[in-house]
């Protein structure tokens, strides 16, 4: 600013006026309130309704909530302490029950000096996802592999895990993420390998199983190999059959022998020790790996110009479809020991894995043809023009494409097999929701627990659900390839 | 060659069900020694009954059952493996051969025993269904029911006694269908019916756990018999007599004043002759019956006579507070009475 007009002005501005906020009306929470709640008179009845509702539920569960009781042991003492703390007549949660059963909530009979075990095959399955999951995103991988080691890490710890396995977590966990920086494909390695190591740590027991089921499925790569140059459909059949046979004939005897030679065994825990979330991811987890494969081969089945192939598709999967899972359940529990010979000890979770595998896959076809359904014709013959056979022309153009228009139907499916795992409880496994619930109560001193049970149960099953549906929802925009 | 395919597929099949039916029928007690492990099926969780603590212990009024039948059996009241069932699956798990025995507070009827195959074994617990109201409701006795609703739990025997019941008294009710005790329980207490009715023993146990006890009472009416047995498949009468002749064991015990403190006194010196031979003193009765002579004493040292074993789980002195009742020895006035040991 100058000093030229200093006399011959009368008024000079010397600062700028300072830059006044918007009217409030045009701002913040109000315009927000504004444009989005009472928009209008249907709107703002519609607003006032909800908030009445809120008000409602909120009004009538506040107080039940805020008197929450953590410490007791029994549902007696819960209330006693209830009616000292806020009055006689008051009503209060006793998430006491929690608190004292929470192992039984996750981990059913499972021993108690063997938790840390569930703990790291979770664990690693996170490193075994994560490569598959996040494949093309670096960052998110890095996280999830370094929040998944250093929460199994400290859980495991906490679980008085000995140091021997301890140290033996640490590796794989921080091996995952040095390796994930370095060479990521070498982590699809671990997730081939992750169902035996997996299945290894759950029911314990000897290891060499899992050593010959590798060898053996090692030379039947083999017995491909070698026959592959000679004709390649031979060779695949040749190489599936010599793993089939060795499974079949090999595997027990030849583990039993080695464990014999070098035992290599943890303490072995049978299925019915399996309960609570443990069952329900174990079967969930198994099952949603197995349906997709099953899924994807029926759809295209389905599809199938070949006869045979196309009925034998329409009759299992509209079959399964017409039959409530609780009956192939109960087929699985029941039915299948009148037809096994005598002392056949067929695992029961196996068999419910089996069942609700099935059960989803059929689903999962028809998700996936409907993905299939959906591309257009030109795809197909595009397909055909370059020369592709038909197993390349699924594999790198139908099926890429296909199978990410149903995404949403795929993880739909998912979520409500996960769910669905709650109805073991019918065939006398102790599932989370009831099963677990059952015997608590049976206990006197929480029976006439009712609903604090089941929000615990529904919030975990929640969090996992929902952790899926957003899963999907990241999928979806990452291989989101129209420029919209 | 097409022929031989296939009758060589129905010899398999044929042989492979004959095989299975076998098993079934075959010598378990066999099974259970060779296994070293007795299978026991037992309810998913009953009040007093059965039920397993916060470290997986099973225990419970039917789960001693399954103990003094392992002690007997192996020696070793621990040596039990607990098979929940559910009320769909317990009949056909005993049946396939799933459990060896089924100690689930099952009632003893008749199609069930001819029917379905089984063999009840004797009564270990005479229950009855009962009516549990609200006091201020005014009632004060299952006559003056009529037209109210009543909490039933659905596909069991409770369900059509009820209609059994109140047709027979030219009563109407309305019934609101529950799944489990627990609904039921919560269904009542939110007043969705006027009345609960299970078996007496379990209304006995909801009430107990209530925060207002004094403000139910149990009518007096027991308008069924219920008698829980355990039970074991039918055709293998060894596996039966062993069973049977435990819970005898249990309830003699308990006559003859042999308790789980003084029962090793009593082995060596006891001038009761009918006990002697319990305890294999003097008569080596286990071997009658396929097991060594401590049989009995074992059984009764896993968890104490019926009367020890009933005060322990469901008796008065438990929150339960079970009378005994029905269940008192017959020179009690109860309907316990066991057979000689001879």
């Amino acid at each position: 600013m100058s000093e030229l007009h200093a006399q011959t002005v009368s008024f000079v501005r010397e600062t700028m006026i300072p830059p006044a906020p918007p009217p409030t009306r045009q701002t913040g929470a109000l315009r927000w309130l504004r444009e989005n709640l009472f928009s209008g008179p249907v709107n703002t009845i519609l607003t006032l309704l909800g908030l009445a509702i809120i008000w409602f539920l909120v009004s009538h569960f506040w107080d039940w909530f805020a008197h929450s009781v953590w410490n007791a042991a029994s549902l007696a003492e819960c209330r006693q302490i209830i009616a000292e703390t806020w009055g006689e007549g008051a009503r209060g949660a006793c998430w006491a029950v929690i608190r004292e059963r929470w192992n039984q909530y996750l981990f059913g009979f499972y021993p108690m000096e063997l938790y840390f075990r569930p703990v790291m095959a979770f664990g690693f399955l996170m490193v075994a996802l994560a490569p598959v999951l996040f494949s093309e995103s670096l960052q998110i991988r890095r996280i999830v592999l370094i929040v998944s080691a250093v929460l199994t890490l400290v859980l495991m710890a906490m679980l008085g895990s000995p140091m021997v396995w301890l140290a033996f977590a640490a590796v794989v966990m921080i091996g995952a993420v040095v390796i994930a920086e370095r060479h990521a494909p070498w982590l699809l390695i671990f997730s081939v390998l992750y169902p035996l190591l997996g299945i290894w740590l759950l029911w314990g027991g000897s290891l060499w199983p899992q050593i010959m089921v590798l060898a053996s499925i090692g030379l039947g790569w083999l017995a491909w190999k070698l026959l592959v140059r000679v004709s390649p459909l031979l060779a695949m059949v040749a190489g599936v059959l010599v793993t089939l046979i060795l499974w079949l004939v090999a595997v027990g005897p030849a583990a039993e022998d080695a464990q014999r030679l070098i035992p290599l065994a943890i303490t072995a825990v049978d299925s019915d020790q399996f309960g609570g979330f443990l069952l329900s991811i174990t079967i969930g987890v198994a099952g949603i790996a197995l349906s997709l494969p099953l899924g994807i081969i029926l759809a295209l089945a389905r599809r199938s110009d070949m006869f045979l192939v196309h009925t034998l598709a329409v009759t299992f999967i509209e079959f399964i479809r017409g039959v409530p899972l609780i009956t192939l359940l109960f087929v699985a529990s029941l039915l299948l020991n009148y037809f096994l010979p005598p002392g056949t000890n067929f695992d029961i979770i196996l068999r419910v894995i089996i069942m609700v595998t099935i059960f989803a896959a059929a689903y999962m076809a028809e998700v996936i043809r409907g993905g299939l359904a959906a591309l257009p014709r030109g795809q197909y013959e595009a397909a055909d023009a370059l020369g592709l056979d038909y197993w390349k022309a699924q594999r790198l153009i139908i099926l890429p494409q296909a199978l990410k228009i149903s995404i949403p139907g795929i993880v739909s499916t998912f979520i409500g097999m996960f769910k669905d795992t709650t109805l073991v409880v019918f065939v006398g496994l102790f599932d989370p929701l009831k099963g677990v619930s059952d015997f608590v109560r049976a206990n006197f001193a929480w029976k006439g627990v009712y609903w604090e049970p089941f929000i615990f149960v529904g919030a975990i099953f929640f969090i996992i659900c929902f952790s899926m549906s957003r899963y999907s929802m990241f999928l979806e925009r990452r291989l989101r390839r129209e420029h919209r | 060659m097409k022929k031989s395919v296939l009758l060589g597929t129905v010899a398999a099949t044929a042989a492979f069900i004959g095989g299975a039916a076998m098993a079934a029928e075959g010598d378990t007690l066999k099974a259970v020694k060779a296994r070293g492990e007795l299978i026991c099926g037992v309810n998913t969780g009953l009040v007093g009954f059965a039920a397993p603590d916060a470290s997986g212990n099973w225990a419970g009024f039917d789960v001693a059952i399954c103990k003094a039948v392992a002690a007997a059996v192996l020696g070793d009241p621990a040596k039990v493996k607990y098979v929940p069932t559910t009320g769909q699956t317990r009949f056909t798990a005993l049946s396939s051969g799933e459990v060896d025995v089924l100690a689930r507070n099952s009632t003893y009827t008749f199609s069930r025993d001819t029917d379905l195959k089984l063999d009840f074994i004797g009564v270990n617990y005479y229950d009855g269904q009962g009516f549990m109201v609200r006091k201020d409701l005014g009632v004060t006795s299952a006559k003056e029911l009529d037209g109210a609703t009543i909490c039933i739990q659905t596909g069991t025997t409770t369900e059509l006694n009820l209609a059994d019941y109140f047709k027979a008294n030219n009563m109407s009710y309305q019934p609101v269908n529950i799944d489990s005790n627990a609904e039921g329980e919560q269904q009542y207490m939110a007043g969705a019916c006027d009345a609960y009715t299970t078996d007496a023993s379990g209304l006995a146990a909801t009430r107990a756990a209530f925060a207002d006890p004094e403000n139910h009472i149990i009518l007096p009416e027991i308008i069924s018999k219920e008698p829980l047995a355990p039970a074991v498949r039918h055709g293998d009468n060894n596996w039966g007599d062993i069973v049977r002749w435990t819970l005898n064991a249990l309830i003699a015990a308990e006559e003859y004043g042999v308790t789980s403190a003084n029962i090793e006194e009593l082995a060596t010196n006891s001038e009761n002759p009918e006990v002697q031979r319990l305890l294999g003193a003097s008569d080596d009765l286990g071997k009658m019956i396929g097991l060594d002579k401590d049989w009995a004493k074992n059984a009764i040292k896993a968890s104490g006579n019926y009367g020890e074993i009933f005060a322990k789980t469901i008796g008065e002195e438990t929150p339960i507070g079970l009378a005994r009742g029905l269940n008192a020895q017959w020179t009690q006035g109860g309907l316990l009475y066991a057979p000689p040991f001879r």
